[in-house]
Parts: structure tokens; C-alpha cells; sequence
């Protein structure tokens, strides 16, 4: 996603080809955040619930204000080009890499380290 | 070689935008509908049963009888045929068959009508198999199945049974006859249409061997028509003696080519073209001839049997590329030619006198010694030429603005204390502080605006002046004087495909550094001609490096498919409100006077469409007695009844079209059809317009209701007058919108007439033409009878906007100097990239705001070059690239800005960024982010700029109006709450805040108001005989009116005349032409014509302001009581209203505020 941003920024790739591209990815991305979260829910793993739960409020709030589309996603052709905008989906794309990234290693972490445990 | 291909790849946008956006998708797009109906269709049916069933018959006896006879039965009275009550209306006197869908006016739908859609479909499909297919233009015939593509077409409604039903002409006064003389009609004609194409061709066959007999002259022919032109002269269009070619060699090849082409590619490709011409169907009379060179190569020896315009994309981009290469040899090529040949240059002055036009090339033009040159003449100056920027400099430290005494823009005035700011005249933006040779290039401060005339040095400077940074553009303005360059190669800068300017630096005679990003790049050799003094090697005389404005013929590398056609479709409400309204006959009247004023060529091409709960195209193909309506009912999927007759020639065609003007208010005067299908009608547009691109007219009366893109009320009368948030300001839907996109991708713009009393949610509709690049036009309440002046309005308006220049398929690029960067683009369009916009049509009347942020520090640079890029297609199928170019110094101080601020074009930027304000977050928060934008840019004077604190409100004389402009914007009715503002005319004065030029949208915003019952001819002004008396323009507040005077108030779009009630009888009596005050009538929009002096100079002046415009403003008599006293009062911004501050008031918590 980040890439696909950089992309629209210095390349002249068509703004509508990557919204149309990026919209259907949104939804399953957070599906699957909500699947992990109902995961840990399940498992009463209530630290990484805890950690999940910023992301899964921010994620509900970013889908409600998303602005007035048919189809599903978030991602605007026609206002993606501003650059404050541009700008602040390539920075969220970044922090949201990043949190995955480090809860990927605390989930292996807390794997490794129940299958030690056991 | 490859490494520059990709460097056009990437850079060139406007040559070659790789987006799947752009133009190059068009032909893949074409073939698109057409496959998908075909393959539809193919699914078989019983339908071709008919079709095939008179396959024997021979063309000729297509008479009344045969019809009657044969298909009727097979067709409808067939099993399975059940539901589609297809009916084909042939005239009055016909008997009902109860599945009509239509009721035409007093007629009826006949027994008939069974058999007429067979007539039509089905035989001409087996005799013109082959010709038809061959020869697209032989769609001379009536029927919508005739050739084969378009039976396909045909044939699916009837499958998955839609209604359709064809209706015969308008005023139905035809003979059922002459519905059948259309087969017939066919066969005569088409034998002598046919005959005219190889004519055509022929002519251009006759012109290619005149231009390649002298091939080398033409290889980089340059015209530079100077500064004579008349605004809308397309030059090289018009007849050519006086521009006839005064150097070199070939008169005769000049005149020849002058009129259809810009010569310089006529060479390389036109054998070619030859042959295959006379039977391409593709080549248009008068079209230029590069068109069809652009098509020879790959597409010459196929022609005959290419039934679209549109080449095959494979063959598109193959020869893009083609041409690529060519460019890139062309140039060496032109390099290895000796100069002589290589610069034979043609090179014209219109309104020379002919004896200067023939004389020899001297080295230094007579024409031209006049202007002094920013450069020392002669090739010496080359030494010192790279020493330019460092000579700059210190004149730019000469300039230094803080040194002794601050200059007059600086000059502290305490707001609160001086009531008088206004200055007499209209306000003057600031000049930049550049040296006085490159300031004489700089761009037009009407075509080419900047917030800040100096610009900061580093971001850091530019948030701490708390200033707006950016562009006002107006880039299509019509231009009294517009230098136009014809040239095989365009110069450009390599890396970042700057064009050159005159604002780059020659380092030798051979190299000029791009003042963008600083690359050195070669002079080509043609360059080092100058056509305009006719001598070498003066490459920095060249009228590109002398015009900061300048227009290109561009050659064929910058197209992405032949230059398309001028296409107008007009779309049409026919619906019961839009009858009543009475709008079809303004409308058709001024389209039928101005008819012959459309822009365009002899490929002109012209549509309509109608619509209320259903979608009417007419049918105009040459040959038919009268036009035909075929009426579309499925409007949930929406399709094209036949292809290629719905758009046709305006030249071949204009009896017809003529007869449907004329006959179309009438058609629907008694129709009950209260529901309103403009999406279906819009999405029929679009597919009908998409393999061309061109522009869409769309007069609308009502909310759509029925169909795709329908609408729900969403305006509640109660909150008007809201004092709170005002909700629905985005849209509802995004159907618009993303109807836009499509458009845009086609190269159609749709422009949208409001002529509502109800509220119509504008908020929605007008995205259909904010990202296609259109207009929105409105008229609240808009009523024949009980509205006379919106009448006249839209007479006024339409006569313009028909008229008007208009470029097609067009994208603009800006380019700035390395370090500075684009942040967002306000106007109608669509943004294709960083610094790209797509606007399928370009018209004079559209301004652009561009903010600009500062990505790197700007340490080490004197000056800043912006440049505007705007390439499109002229409405005679000419590719031109028009460049404006600004340059501003950069500074490093507080003061140095404060200097250079523009207070008119910072208006308009904040304008702009409110609307987004408003439209992403809140009315409010935009309210408040304008007051707070003058908070923050008078405090950061106070602290930052000036060196004495004075008591009060201080603001630098520069900005002295900006808190006036501020409390008027928020006196708009875009802006303002607590007064009662319908949603629709917020959302239209917002559309119009987005795309105004700036020099309307100052008097929209701050309209100017003059006392006219003393005018003098004191500092009068005097134009072509007349003497215009200039008064002086007053403050708009209520203590400045009087009883007995009269006033006049523009305010962009309207004047009004306010009459006081003690006004002296002698202007009642001179001016008004009524005896007294109260004989003044309600509605006045008129002055009468008197022959006294005081009645002369108001009309004198009237008309002046209204010469200013574009659009012709109406005038409204108002005496104090009137009606429409509000209207003049609400512009009255310094006065305190129920809801909002005065001037003063506002003042006064201005200060507050910055001295907190």
C-alpha cells in the first residue's frame, strides 16, 4: 500500500487505476484485523486484545468517514491527489506497516514462548 | 535513444500520459460497446428472422407495399415476442395499437409502426452486407440495424425486451411516405456521397505533392504572426495573403498548406496518405491533413474498411512510437541539414505592410528593434550572458526593500482609523521586484497570478508570514495578442520538459540552462534561426525565449490519436416542469441563431438528446425528410438505438438540425411526464460521445427522479436561515462523479444548465461537471413568463457559451522551479498526477487555483520560474500547446513579503481553500478558517514585519483590503449563515468561488459600486470614439447610498441600478426615459436609448463594464422599494446585518484578536 502511494506520488501512475486497485484491499484488511482480534478474544489473550483495540476503533472511525462512495473502500481519485492527503494515507500506511510488523514479532514471541513453556 | 523514450515516458505528460486515463484508451473503448452488444446479440433470437427473411429482395423495391407485406408478421405477431412493445411512430392520422409507449402530440401510433422497424432494420442488413460494411459513411441510410455492427445493437433490446419505438420527426406533417424514401433515399444518395470523399481526398492529395516538391523549407517552418492577431483568429486558418510566407523559397507551398495544416508534418507522411484517402473513411473534409498522415502509415492500406474514426490501439501506439523515433532522428536530421535548408522559415507579420513581409532575411528585423532586448544584441553578448544571474542578483540587492524607507505597499495603516481604502480604480496587483528587462517578459497578471509576488526563501518563512502560497491561472483567456509559433521541433528542456522560456539563461550560443532544474541543455540547430529578425544564431531572439505567453502548433508527437472533431451534444429536459418553465424555446432559438457560430470545421459534428422518465435520440441522418426520434424506455440499462446517425455533420446535416430546433419546443408541449431520467440520459451521452470525446450541454429543470443517479430531496426550507452548521454540501451520490471520471477519460466535459425554482440538489449534480472539466450556469426560478430578465440571462449567457473559443481533449501541466512544489489544484477538472490536470475541454471562461508549498529551501536562487503547459486540440482539429510562463524573485525577509503580497489573489486563494474547507469538514470551520487566515497574516506583520509597533490595527498597505475581502467572503452566500440561503445557489456560488478567473471572481466577491447621476467627463477615458466617464468606485455600505442619487452596483453577473427616492428628475428624466420617480417600473432591465448626454455616458459606461466580461451582465432598475432591493442590499458587506459584523465590528475583533 505504501508503495502503491510512493508510486502515485513520484510516477505517473493513474489515480483512479490505484483507487480502484487499493478500494477492494481495504476491507479485508481489516476484516482480518477484526478476525485477529476476535482471535485473541477467544483466547482471552487480553494484552494483544488491548494492543489491537486503538487500531480496531481508528480503523471503525477511518470506514465511517470515508467519503461518499458506491463501492466499498476509502480511497478517493479525485481527492487522493491533494497532497495532505496523499501525505497522510502514505503516513498512516507507514505506521500501520510498522504495528503489524512488531506485533507480528510479539505474536511469534508469545508462540515461541507458550510452546516453550508447555 | 531508449533512455530519452523513457524520459517522454515518464516527463511528457501532456504528449503521451501513460495513464490508462487518457486518450490512448479511447479506441480500445470504442470497440468496447459495440463488441459487448455484438456478443449480446449473437445469443440468437427470433428477431433475425425478419432481418433475414428479405434478404432476396433487391434494394430497388423497397417500396410502401413491401413493407406491408413480409416482415410485420414474422417480427411482432411471433411467439416470444410478447413484451417489447417496440413501435416505430410514423405520423398523425395512424390508429393506436395500445403497446405505444409515446403519445406524440396529437397523434397516434399506427398499425403501421409494425412494420416500419423492419423496413429499416432488417432488408438494408442483407443488401448492404458488403458495401455497408466497407463503407462506413454510406451510413447515409435511415435504419438503425442497417449496417451490421448497429443491427446487433438493435437487436438486443428486442431480445432482452425493452421497449423501443421509434417516432417519426417532430411535426408529423410528413407523409407516411417519406419514411420509406429513407431506404430509398439511400441508394441515390449514397452513389454521389461517395464520389464527395475521394473529392476530399483528392484535395488533400493535391496539397501533398505541392508540400513534399519542396520538402527541406518545410522541415521546420515557424510562423510568428506576432502580435496582431485578433483574439479568436486561428491563424493559420485564415486565409493566408497576408501571411503569405515572406522567405524562403515557396510561397506557393505555404499558401497551399496554410489553410488545413501547420505544414511541418505534412511532408514526411503525405504519399503515403494518397491512396488510401479517397475511400478512408476517416478522412474528413478539411481536416487537417496531418490527421490523416497520422493514420497512413499503419492504417492507410485498411481505411476502406475501417468503419470508425478511431484507429486500431495497437497501430495508435505502434505509430506513437513511430513518430517518437522520428522526432528524435527528425531533430538530427534537421541538424545535419545545413542551415539554409534547415531553416526555412515562414515567417509572418499579418499586418505588415507587404513590402516588409518580402524583404530578405536581414540579421536584425526592422520589425523588431523597437523592443529592446533583455539581451545585448549580437552573438558578443554570449560572453556575458552567463554572468546573468550573478548581475540579477545585485540588482535584485539594489532593490533591496528595507533599506532607507519602506516602500509604499508596506506602509502601515492603522485599519481602524482610515476609512477611505479603497482606491479609486480598480485595484492593481503588485509588480514584482524583478529587474526591469525580465520583468518586461513576465507573464500577464490577468492570465498569471501569484498570492505573493516575492516568494520566501524556505517553508519555515512562508508559515511564519501566515500567508497563503499560490496560483491564480486563467491560462485559456481570450488574448488580444498571442504569439504563434509553428516549429517541427518543440524546445524543451531533457529532464524536465520545461519549454523554453524566456526567462532561461544562454550559456554560450549552443547550450541554455532550463531555469526549472537547472539542466544544460543543447540549442537545436534549428533554433539558432530566428524567424522573426530572419537571422542565425540568435537563438535568445527567438519569439519562445521574447513572449512569456505563447501558443505552439504542435506536431504530431503530441497527439495520442488523430485531433479529434469539434462534437457538441446537447441534452435536453423535456419533462412537464421543463415545459413550463419554457426554457426549450430560449434555448433552441439561440442554438438556432448561433448555430453558425459553433467553433469547429467542416468535421463538426452536433447531437441531441431529450429526456424525461425516458431518453428520445434523434435521429438526423442526411437523407431523411425530417428528423426521427427514437425513444429509449429501459433506462436501467441504457443503449445507443443506432450508432452512427444520432451525431452528424453539422455542415451536411444543418436543414435537419434546423427543423428539429424549430420543431422541438412544440413536440412536448402537452406531455404529462412529470419524472426526470437525466442519469440514463447522461450515461447515453457518454456512450455516445466516447469514441470522439467533445462537450455535452445538459439543460436540466428538476431533480432526477427515476432511473440511475435519482436523487431525494434533502434540503429542509427550515434550516435556511441556520445560524448552525449547514449539512449537504457533499454529495449524495457518487454516480456523478463517477460518471465524471468516465467522461474524463473519453475527453467529454459535460456542462450543466440549472434552471430550477425547486431545489435540485446541486451538490450532487455539479460534480458531473466539476471533474469533467465543465461549467455550471444557474438560474433559480428560472420561468419564461414570470422571469423575463433570467430570460434574457440565459439568451445572453447561451449566445456566449455557444460561441465561445473551445479546446478539446486538453491537459494542463504546471511546472515549477525544483524546490517548490504543487500541494492542491482548485478549479473544475481531474488530477491526473503531481502536477498534471485532465480537462477534456477547455474554455475561456475557466480560471485555476494552484497551492503551492516549498518542499526544499530556495537558498541559493534569485528567482523562481513557474510554467503552464496547456495543450489541447482547437476546435479546427489543430493540436496547440499554449505556455505561460511567470518568474518571481525569491526573498528572505518578513518585510520582503509582506511587500509583494497580492491581496486580491490571496482573496481568491482563501476563497478556494474555504470552499474544501466547508465541503470536507464544516461550514463553520470554514468560516472560521478565513477569519482566522486574517488574524494570523496581521499578527505575523505585526511581530514579524514591522519595525515600529503603532497602536490599532495595523496592516500593511498591500493587505489593507484584506479584512474587507474577508468579511465579504463571509458575506457570500457561499459562506454566509443566519440569512436565508437556499442550498442550491450556496453550493452554485461555491462551484462558482472554485472556478472563477480572478479578475470576476473579485467583483463576485467585493462588487464595485458607483454614484452614475453625476457622471462627468472629468478623467474620462476614451476608447474607440467613445468617452467612458470613470467614477469612483464607492464603499459598499449603506451610508454611501443617499435619496438623491442613483448608484450603479456590479457585481460580476449583474448590475443594478439603484434609484433613490429624491433623485434628481433630471437623471429620471434624461436616463430613465419616465416622466417621474414612481412611473420607474418594477422590472427595468433596460435603459432606453436617448439622445441626451447624461443618458449617454451611463450607457457609455454600461456597456463598457459589460465589454470587460465574458458574460453580459443584466441590468436591474431598482427603485427602494423594489423586490429586488434585497438582492442589492445583501451585497452591502460593510454594513452589520441580523447575523453578521459589520466592517468595523469585524475590525474591531480583529484586533482583539491580534493583539492578544
Amino acid at each position: 500500500m505504501i508503495i502503491a502511494f510512493d508510486e502515485l506520488k513520484t510516477d505517473y501512475k493513474n489515480p483512479i487505476d490505484q483507487c480502484n486497485t487499493l478500494n477492494p484491499l481495504v476491507l479485508p484488511e481489516y476484516l482480518i484485523h477484526v478476525f485477529f482480534c476476535i482471535m485473541f478474544l477467544c483466547a482471552t489473550e487480553w494484552l494483544s486484545l488491548g494492543l489491537n483495540m486503538p487500531l480496531l476503533a481508528y480503523h471503525v472511525w477511518r470506514y465511517m468517514s470515508r467519503p461518499v462512495m458506491s463501492g466499498p473502500g476509502l480511497y478517493d481519485p479525485t481527492t487522493i491527489m491533494n497532497a495532505d492527503i496523499l501525505a497522510f494515507c502514505q503516513k498512516e500506511g507507514w505506521c500501520k506497516l510498522a504495528f503489524y510488523l512488531l506485533s507480528f514479532f510479539y505474536y511469534l514471541y508469545g508462540m515461541i514462548y507458550v510452546l516453550v513453556s508447555s | 535513444m531508449s533512455n530519452t523514450a523513457a524520459g517522454y515516458n515518464s516527463q511528457n505528460g501532456e504528449g503521451k500520459p501513460p495513464c490508462s486515463n487518457g486518450p490512448i484508451q479511447n479506441p480500445v473503448m470504442t470497440q468496447a460497446p459495440g463488441q459487448g452488444y455484438n456478443t449480446a446479440a449473437v445469443t440468437m433470437h427470433p428477431q433475425h428472422m425478419p432481418a433475414k427473411a428479405p434478404l432476396e429482395q433487391p434494394a430497388g423495391q423497397y417500396h410502401y407495399g413491401c413493407y406491408q407485406s413480409a416482415p410485420p408478421a414474422s417480427m411482432y405477431q411471433g411467439p416470444g415476442q410478447s413484451a417489447p412493445p417496440v413501435s416505430v411512430y410514423q405520423g398523425p392520422g395512424q390508429s393506436a395499437p395500445p403497446v405505444s409507449v409515446y403519445q406524440g402530440p396529437g397523434q397516434s401510433t399506427p398499425p403501421v409502426s409494425m412494420y416500419q422497424r423492419p423496413g429499416q432494420s432488417a432488408p438494408p442488413v442483407s443488401v448492404y452486407q458488403g458495401p455497408g460494411q466497407s463503407a462506413p459513411p454510406a451510413s447515409v441510410y435511415q435504419g438503425p440495424g442497417q449496417s451490421v455492427p448497429p443491427a446487433s445493437v438493435y437487436q438486443r433490446p428486442g431480445q432482452s425486451a425493452p421497449p423501443v419505438s421509434m417516432y417519426q420527426g417532430p411535426g408529423q406533417s410528413a407523409p407516411p411516405v417519406s419514411v420509406y424514401q429513407g431506404p430509398g433515399q439511400t441508394n441515390m444518395t449514397r452513389p454521389p456521397s461517395r464520389p464527395l470523399q475521394p473529392h476530399q481526398g483528392g484535395s488533400a492529395r493535391i496539397a501533398a505533392p505541392a508540400q513534399s516538391s519542396t520538402p527541406p523549407p518545410v522541415s521546420s517552418n515557424s510562423f510568428y504572426p506576432g502580435s496582431q492577431i485578433p483574439p479568436h483568429s486561428h491563424w493559420p486558418y485564415g486565409t493566408s495573403p497576408p501571411m503569405s510566407q515572406p522567405s524562403v523559397g515557396s510561397p506557393a507551398n505555404h499558401v497551399t498548406s496554410a489553410p488545413s495544416q501547420p505544414s511541418g508534418y505534412g511532408i514526411q507522411n503525405s504519399p503515403p496518405q494518397g491512396p488510401p484517402a479517397p475511400l478512408n473513411s476517416s478522412v474528413q473534409p478539411g481536416q487537417p491533413s496531418g490527421y490523416g498522415i497520422q493514420n497512413s502509415p499503419s492504417q492507410g492500406p485498411p481505411a476502406p474498411l475501417n468503419s470508425s474514426v478511431q484507429p486500431v490501439p495497437g497501430a495508435e501506439r505502434a505509430h506513437i512510437h513511430n513518430s517518437f523515433d522520428a522526432l528524435e532522428s527528425g531533430g538530427r536530421n534537421a541538424a545535419q541539414h545545413p542551415p539554409q535548408m534547415g531553416r526555412a522559415v515562414g515567417l509572418s507579420y499579418p499586418s505588415l505592410p507587404p513590402g516588409y513581409q518580402n524583404m530578405a532575411a536581414p540579421p536584425s528585423a526592422p520589425g523588431m528593434q523597437p523592443r529592446s532586448q533583455p539581451y545585448p544584441a549580437g552573438a558578443q553578448s554570449f560572453q556575458q550572458a552567463p554572468l546573468g544571474p550573478a548581475q540579477l542578483g545585485s540588482a535584485l540587492g539594489g532593490m533591496s526593500l528595507h533599506q532607507s524607507q519602506p516602500p509604499e505597499a508596506l506602509r502601515a495603516i492603522n485599519l481602524l482609523q482610515e476609512r477611505n481604502l479603497l482606491p479609486q480604480g480598480p485595484v492593481t496587483p503588485p509588480v514584482p521586484c524583478l529587474p526591469q528587462d525580465l520583468q518586461r517578459l513576465n507573464c500577464s497578471p490577468e492570465v498569471f497570478r501569484c498570492t505573493l509576488t516575492n516568494i520566501p526563501q524556505t517553508q519555515s518563512l512562508l508559515n511564519k508570514a501566515k500567508l497563503p502560497l499560490g496560483l491564480l491561472l486563467h491560462p485559456f483567456r481570450d488574448m488580444s495578442q498571442l504569439p504563434v509559433v509553428t516549429s517541427s521541433t518543440i524546445v524543451r528542456c531533457r529532464s524536465c520538459r520545461t519549454y523554453i522560456n524566456p526567462f532561461v539563461t544562454f550559456l554560450d550560443q549552443r547550450r541554455w540552462k532550463c531555469n526549472l532544474c537547472y539542466r544544460v541543455n543543447e540549442v537545436p540547430e534549428e533554433f539558432m534561426y530566428n524567424p522573426v529578425s530572419r537571422s542565425y544564431g540568435e537563438p535568445h531572439k527567438r519569439p519562445e525565449v521574447q513572449n512569456p505567453t505563447i501558443e505552439f502548433i504542435a506536431p504530431s508527437e503530441y497527439m495520442l490519436r488523430p485531433p479529434q472533431p469539434a462534437v457538441y451534444l446537447f441534452v435536453l429536459d423535456v419533462s412537464h416542469n421543463a415545459v413550463e418553465t419554457g426554457y426549450l424555446d430560449t434555448v433552441c432559438q439561440s442554438l438556432l441563431d448561433s448555430l453558425s457560430l459553433l467553433p469547429g470545421d467542416t468535421r463538426t459534428k452536433i447531437g441531441f438528446i431529450t429526456f424525461d422518465s425516458t431518453v428520445h435520440f434523434y435521429n438526423l441522418q442526411e437523407g431523411l425528410s425530417q428528423p426521427q426520434m427514437l425513444v429509449v424506455s429501459d433506462i436501467e440499462d441504457i443503449f445507443i438505438p443506432t450508432p452512427d446517425s444520432l451525431l452528424v455533420n453539422l455542415s451536411e446535416c444543418k436543414e435537419l438540425v434546423q427543423d428539429l430546433l424549430k420543431g422541438l419546443p412544440q413536440m412536448f408541449t402537452r406531455t404529462l411526464e412529470t419524472q426526470c431520467a437525466l442519469g440514463p440520459a447522461l450515461q447515453a451521452a457518454f456512450k455516445l460521445l466516447s469514441p470522439t470525446g467533445g462537450r455535452v450541454s445538459v439543460f436540466q429543470t428538476q431533480l432526477p427522479s427515476v432511473g440511475v443517479g435519482a436523487l431525494k430531496s434533502r434540503e429542509d426550507p427550515n434550516q435556511r436561515a441556520s445560524a448552525k452548521d449547514i449539512p449537504h454540501l457533499t454529495p449524495a451520490t457518487d454516480f456523478y462523479k463517477k460518471l465524471a471520471l468516465d467522461c474524463s477519460g473519453q475527453q467529454i466535459a459535460v456542462d450543466l444548465f440549472l434552471l430550477s425554482g425547486q431545489y435540485c440538489d446541486l451538490a450532487s449534480l455539479a460534480c458531473i461537471s466539476k471533474y469533467s472539466a465543465g461549467g455550471v450556469h444557474y438560474y433559480p426560478s428560472y420561468h419564461h413568463l414570470h422571469n423575463p430578465a433570467q430570460v434574457e440571462q440565459l439568451q445572453r449567457d447561451l449566445k456566449r457559451y455557444i460561441s465561445r473559443k473551445i479546446g478539446f481533449e486538453s491537459v494542463m501541466r504546471v511546472r515549477c522551479t525544483k524546490g517548490l512544489s504543487i500541494h492542491t489544484f482548485h478549479g473544475n477538472f481531474f488530477v491526473r498526477s503531481t502536477d498534471l490536470l485532465s480537462l477534456p475541454n477547455i474554455n475561456p471562461d475557466s480560471g485555476f487555483a494552484v497551492q503551492m508549498s516549498i518542499e526544499e529551501n530556495l537558498v541559493d536562487m534569485q528567482v523562481v520560474s513557474f510554467q503552464a503547459a496547456l495543450l489541447y486540440t482547437s476546435s479546427k482539429g489543430e493540436r496547440r500547446i499554449r505556455v505561460h510562463t511567470l518568474c518571481l524573485p525569491v526573498v528572505n525577509s518578513m518585510a520582503d513579503i509582506f511587500a509583494g503580497a497580492d491581496v486580491q489573489a490571496i482573496t481568491g486563494l482563501l476563497a478556494s481553500m474555504a470552499v474544501d474547507r466547508s465541503v470536507t469538514a464544516s461550514l463553520s470551520d470554514a468560516r472560521d478558517a478565513l477569519v482566522n487566515a486574517a488574524i494570523d497574516s496581521l499578527r505575523a506583520y505585526r511581530s514579524g514585519g514591522l519595525s515600529v509597533q503603532q497602536p490599532g490595527l495595523v496592516a500593511p498597505a498591500c493587505l489593507r483590503l484584506l479584512p474587507l475581502y474577508v468579511v465579504a467572503l463571509l458575506k457570500q452566500k457561499a459562506f454566509r449563515t443566519g440569512t436565508s440561503t437556499r442550498l442550491d445557489e450556496r453550493v452554485f456560488a461555491m462551484c462558482q468561488l472554485k472556478y472563477q478567473p480572478l479578475a470576476y471572481l473579485m467583483l463576485m466577491i467585493h462588487p464595485a459600486l458607483y454614484r452614475v447621476d453625476n457622471l462627468t467627463d472629468e478623467g474620462a477615458i476614451s476608447i474607440a470614439d467613445r468617452t467612458i466617464p470613470q467614477p469612483a468606485i464607492l464603499q459598499l455600505s449603506v451610508e454611501k447610498l443617499s435619496r438623491d442619487g442613483s448608484f450603479l452596483m456590479d457585481s460580476g453577473s449583474v448590475l443594478y441600478l439603484w434609484v433613490g427616492r429624491n433623485c434628481a428628475p433630471n437623471f429620471i428624466t434624461q436616463v430613465l426615459g419616465v416622466p417621474n420617480y414612481t412611473a420607474i417600473p418594477q422590472t427595468m432591465t433596460q435603459l432606453p436609448e436617448l439622445d441626451t448626454a447624461e443618458s449617454t455616458r451611463t450607457r457609455a459606461f454600461i456597456s463598457w463594464l459589460r465589454e470587460q466580461r465574458p458574460f453580459y451582465p443584466i441590468l436591474h432598475v431598482i427603485r427602494e422599494e423594489s423586490p429586488l432591493k434585497a438582492s442589492f442590499m445583501q451585497h452591502m458587506v460593510e454594513d452589520r446585518t441580523e447575523s453578521a459584523l459589520s466592517y468595523y465590528e469585524f475590525l474591531l475583533h480583529l484586533q482583539q484578536q491580534v493583539n492578544k
